[in-house]
């Protein structure tokens, strides 16, 4: 057993159960979610750490050889994305020690947010397809309950279009694996991926690829799959809006980008085709949703589509530049969109509402909070030096080069147009002047330990967007060499199989 | 008996679009659990059915003698039902937690999220 790999696993699994445990002690949960998401972090680091000194981490979960049994894998990408999910777990957290009331904690709220990180961490983590929609289930479970922690009108509402679509994208998904099984005989991802290649092409690869690819697209809520998303992530408490926000549809782009340069690869002409247009029209539904939005969250929620095209445009030009571009894009997009949705929930603490006519005058209450809140706005819309300058600008440089113009040309657009709604949410909420005839019931007055408690992951996340724009090249160079391991899938089937190749047909 | 099955589980999959299409909710549920049937069945079926050939090793022998049937779907499939058990049985705990805050079954009323 290769602790590194597993313990990242393990610590939230851990922490969770260690949290139900204490069902009646909030103390002892709130210190568990702290140590788990912080010990998560840490793992996370030390897997990285090894990943980028010794090459792909593999474990066979007890010790079952390659295709039998379930293989662990920690790929460059995975790793990655498992340090950024610590890092917001860490974050929401915190975040959640203020905010989260105590009927939501009497409900098990620290204990699903564990659960919640181990089944993502999980989705990062496996190299096995069944293993994956295990994960998924882990994930989609927690979320369930987490949506709905409060039983208000709107979240029964949102809840209900969040888990019929969620559960249709499960079946698609496990349509996908049970079909595929039936026509390789293996679910292990580097196995699956050997053989594929070697099927004749009889239209069944691709529309396997297909299925994989909408049962994936809804879970990343990409055009025209997304509806789920608007409808119910402004409707929860709002750290775990953030943390939805951050990390869920990015389980879904991980696997589409883990699917189509692993498994799929073989014929971008018709796969990378469809993701391409799909992308271009996610980042402009989703932007243009935006725009029509006077509502804090649903604003940020639409944006959460239109980025998830950028992301889903660097997989389908399907060069190294662009996968390069749009790993950054994740990394930057995840830590980005968590902090802007925890700003929004300071900003309802504060005055009552999410609601931009019934905010305003925030700028001359609390300006450091209005320059918080410019750092992850002005990134996500692209302004240099921040973080989302460099993530566009790669993506839309390797749009150029590749010659995609048309969806290039859109990408530029809907920049302009994130640029147009941030301005929109900055001028409603800080900048005009409160209004006076508002008749909403005016919130506690905050205390000065609440207060901090709720800065301390915004100004976390802010400086870490700080941070991967002024000082790029670590991040450039891990999404680097990343996206060259993804775009030669034989160092991994190498890595999980051996080189031997065990379990030829 | 493959044809058989891949017809019933054909005929599954339509009641169960037809079925989620309807504006009640209550409809909607029996059409998720129509849903992930159709699906393990279909796990349940994808390695083909062989006869009478339980996956048992012989004593003394490292193989099993002959064909035998594939186990891994049938693993498969007991994992995939207790999942679905787990999910559809949070499915009906929310339509009726969301019948008593709603106080209507038809999906038509329930718009205020989406404007």
């Amino acid at each position: 057993m290769n602790p590194a790999v597993t313990l990242p696993l393990l610590i939230p699994l851990l922490a969770g159960t260690l949290s139900l445990m204490a069902w009646r002690l909030p103390r002892l949960q709130r210190g568990l979610a702290v140590a788990g998401t912080g010990g998560l972090l840490l793992a996370g680091g030390w897997l990285l750490h090894r990943v980028w000194q010794e090459g792909i981490q593999v474990v066979q979960v007890g010790a079952w050889p390659a295709p039998f049994g379930i293989s662990l894998v920690a790929d460059l990408l995975g790793t990655l994305m498992v340090v950024i999910t610590g890092l917001i777990g860490l974050a929401v957290a915190l975040f959640s020690l203020a905010t989260s009331g105590r009927e939501h904690q009497a409900f098990g709220y620290f204990p699903l947010m564990h659960l919640l990180l181990a089944g993502v961490v999980g989705a990062f983590l496996t190299g096995d397809l069944f293993n994956l929609y295990v994960w998924f289930e882990v994930m989609l479970v927690a979320s369930f309950a987490l949506l709905i922690l409060g039983g208000e009108k709107a979240q029964m509402e949102g809840a209900i279009k969040y888990v019929t679509l969620n559960l249709l994208s499960s079946v698609i998904f496990l349509v996908a694996v049970g079909l595929l099984y039936g026509k390789l005989g293996t679910l292990n991802m580097a196995d699956v991926a050997r053989r594929v290649a070697m099927l004749p092409g009889d239209g069944m690869v691709e529309a396997l690829a297909m299925m994989f690819m909408v049962a994936f697209g809804i879970k990343a809520a990409a055009f025209p799959l997304f509806f789920w998303l608007p409808a119910s992530y402004h409707t929860p408490p709002v750290a775990v809006s953030a943390l939805f926000a951050g990390l869920l549809t990015k389980v879904g782009v991980y696997a589409l980008f883990r699917m189509f340069t692993l498994i799929f690869p073989h014929n971008p002409g018709y796969t990378h085709e469809v993701l391409l247009w799909g992308a271009g029209l996610t980042m402009l539904s989703g932007v243009l949703g935006a725009a029509a939005q006077f509502e804090f969250r649903r604003i940020l929620s639409f944006h959460i589509v239109s980025q998830i095209g950028y992301m889903l445009l660097g997989l389908a030009l399907f060069t190294p530049l662009a996968v390069l571009g749009g790993l950054f894009y994740i990394v930057h997009h995840i830590i980005v969109k968590t902090n802007l949705f925890l700003i929004s929930g300071i900003v309802h603490r504060l005055r009552g509402s999410y609601r931009l006519e019934r905010l305003g005058g925030l700028y001359r209450q609390r300006p450091g909070l209005s320059v918080l809140f410019l750092v992850p706005a002005l990134s996500l819309a692209g302004m240099p030096p921040l973080s989302g300058f460099f993530a566009k600008f790669i993506v839309i440089r390797a749009g150029l080069e590749a010659g995609a113009y048309g969806v290039t040309a859109i990408a530029l657009l809907v920049g302009l147009l994130t640029l147009f709604s941030m301005v929109k949410i900055w001028a409603e909420v800080f900048w005009k002047a409160c209004p006076q005839d508002v008749d909403t019931p005016a919130p506690a007055p905050v205390g000065r330990g609440e207060l901090w408690l709720m800065m301390a992951p915004v100004v976390g996340l802010a400086l870490c967007t700080l941070l991967l724009g002024l000082h790029a090249g670590p991040l450039y160079g891990l999404a680097e060499a990343s996206a060259e391991e993804l775009l030669d899938p034989e160092r991994y089937i190498r890595a999980v199989l051996g080189s031997e190749g065990r379990g030829a047909p | 008996m493959e044809p058989v099955l891949a017809v019933t589980i054909g005929i599954l999959f339509a009641a169960a679009i037809y079925m989620m299409l309807r504006r009640s909710i209550v409809k909607l549920v029996i059409g998720l659990m129509l849903l992930s049937n159709a699906a393990n069945l279909l796990i349940f079926v994808t390695a083909g059915l062989t006869r009478d050939a339980p996956p048992l090793v012989p004593q003394g022998m490292s193989v099993p003698a002959g064909a035998v049937a594939d186990p891994l779907p049938q693993a498969l499939v007991l994992t995939a039902i207790v999942i679905s058990f787990g999910v559809l049985s949070f499915a009906v705990v929310l339509v009726h937690r969301a019948w008593e805050v709603v106080r209507t079954d038809d999906l038509d009323h329930l718009k205020e999220t989406d404007t």
